[in-house]
């Protein structure tokens, strides 16, 4: 009830739903919402039949580019995002993790070259059942909360 | 002329290795034709390794290079803060080819990123060093005549050494039988277990170290085991001599037998046994010359035989 209610309210714009509770505000922190201007509005702990409890992000007036909206999936695969306009689901699609994470994550072995040097962390995808990252530089693998935003 | 990088010896194929290690035989037995003649190559040591780097410059002077290069990066402009890009940057304008040693692990995968020319990696942290795998598998080559159908016995510190864990992909390759002997606490680690079942890889596990579970090996892998690898220095304490060879376990072992240890050794392998013929850890280092100038022209895209002919 409360989903269609926050789908029926925006007439343009995104609203992602399906994240799981434990990783709503990395999704908000991923997509840079904090600098965005237009009204955000953010649920968490809703009922969910799949997750028990889930978030929802709706953005008004912005449609995320796939290389933006897909970063979500390193920490909310289960993610759906809807597209709205004119008060309808035009367009609804889970996140795809991309093969190559790059900027993102950071790799917390300290000796990883990419702790010290002024450079982008790059990490191949090595599962995507539960999301395992690779570092490409030390090799070393980071599953579930061992995944550390940048 | 195809240049390219050498970081990890999982960058080479089965055919790749193949070709290295007969060029490897190949300049054993010609190891002075000046087949680099007018190339500059730099040995970037972000911290000392002086046996790594004797052996670079060595198989690049016998060649007739000419080498530029740091030992000591206190003498650079590392020291002041450069970054790492910058100085392989900077130092690419100069030379054909970059051999590095850095403390970082994965410092010789982001120079390749940064540079178009060629890098050998000659060890970056705990994380690779693939000329001591390529001069680890031309000692099994050249003393059993193939990499097929021979069992590898690794001994010791199975959990930290990288030497071992390289050397099990390389040789992953081949059909190649391995026991693994170490205490619990430095025993192969779950990754490499499983890349053994993955790859249909035959191998055995055990604690014990003795005459028993040596004498169908073909190579004898031995590792230093580390005082500080231990959290609880009481288990150190239990486990430091158990994995120490002498020459009386050598009695009942095959003639064909021969002791490999990446040096330096401290007590894992006693002096009684250096002057057995199955020792062959001196040999071993003197193979990664031969070794390490097959990498250096296989990374500037010579054919040796063919540069020695013109």
């Amino acid at each position: 009830m409360n989903k269609e209610l926050a789908v029926a309210a925006l007439e343009y714009g995104t609203v992602i739903d399906h994240i799981p509770s434990s990783a709503l505000f990395k999704c908000v922190e991923l997509l840079g919402l904090e600098a965005c201007p237009s009204a955000v509005t953010i649920g968490n702990n809703l009922p969910s039949r799949h997750l028990g409890t889930k978030g929802i992000i709706k953005v008004a007036d912005t449609v995320f580019a796939p290389e933006v909206i897909n970063r979500i999936a390193i920490v909310a695969p289960t993610a759906v995002v809807n597209v709205i306009k004119d008060y309808e689901v035009v367009e609804k699609n889970r996140v795809q993790l991309p093969d190559e994470v790059v900027g993102l994550v950071k790799c917390t072995n300290p000796k990883c070259v990419s702790c010290h040097e002024p450079m982008a962390t790059r990490f191949n995808v090595v599962s995507r059942e539960p999301v395992t990252l690779k570092c490409r530089y030390c090799e070393h693998e980071y599953a579930g909360d061992k995944i550390v935003l940048r | 002329m195809k240049t390219q990088s050498i970081v990890s010896i999982d960058n080479l194929s089965k055919q790749e290795i193949l070709d290295l290690l007969r060029d490897a035989e190949w300049f054993e037995q010609h190891p002075n034709h000046k087949i680099l003649d007018g190339k500059v190559i730099a040995t970037l040591f972000f911290e000392p390794s002086t046996r790594t780097r004797l052996s670079f410059e060595t198989a690049v002077n016998r060649l007739g290079g000419r080498v530029i290069g740091f030992s000591d990066p206190a003498a650079t402009s590392t020291s002041k803060g450069e970054t790492l890009k910058d100085t392989i940057k900077m130092v690419s304008n100069y030379v054909d080819l970059i051999i590095m040693r850095h403390y970082l692990e994965g410092a010789a995968q982001y120079a390749t990123e940064v540079t178009e020319v060629p890098v050998i990696n000659a060890g970056d942290g705990a994380h690779q060093h693939p000329s001591q795998t390529m001069l680890d598998l031309y000692s099994i080559y050249k003393t059993q005549g193939r990499l097929d159908d021979i069992t590898v016995t690794m001994v010791g510190d199975l959990k930290y050494g990288r030497t071992v864990h390289s050397l099990l992909q390389a040789l992953s390759h081949f059909r190649v039988k391995f026991r693994f002997i170490a205490c619990d606490e430095l025993r192969m680690p779950r990754e490499f277990i499983s890349f053994c079942e993955q790859h249909g890889i035959d191998y055995e596990e055990t604690t014990e170290f003795s005459p028993a579970t040596i004498s169908d090996t073909d190579i004898l892998y031995m590792t230093r085991v580390q005082r500080e690898r231990f959290a609880d220095l009481s288990e150190y304490e239990r486990v430091k001599d158990l994995y120490n060879l002498n020459n009386a376990m050598l009695a009942g072992t095959r003639e064909n037998l021969r002791i490999l240890h990446p040096l330096p050794r401290v007590n894992e392998i006693h002096v009684d046994v250096d002057d057995n013929p199955k020792a062959y850890y001196f040999q071993q280092a003197k193979n990664g010359l031969f070794a390490r100038q097959a990498m250096i022209c296989k990374c500037l895209g010579i054919n040796p035989k063919d540069a020695a002919s013109k």
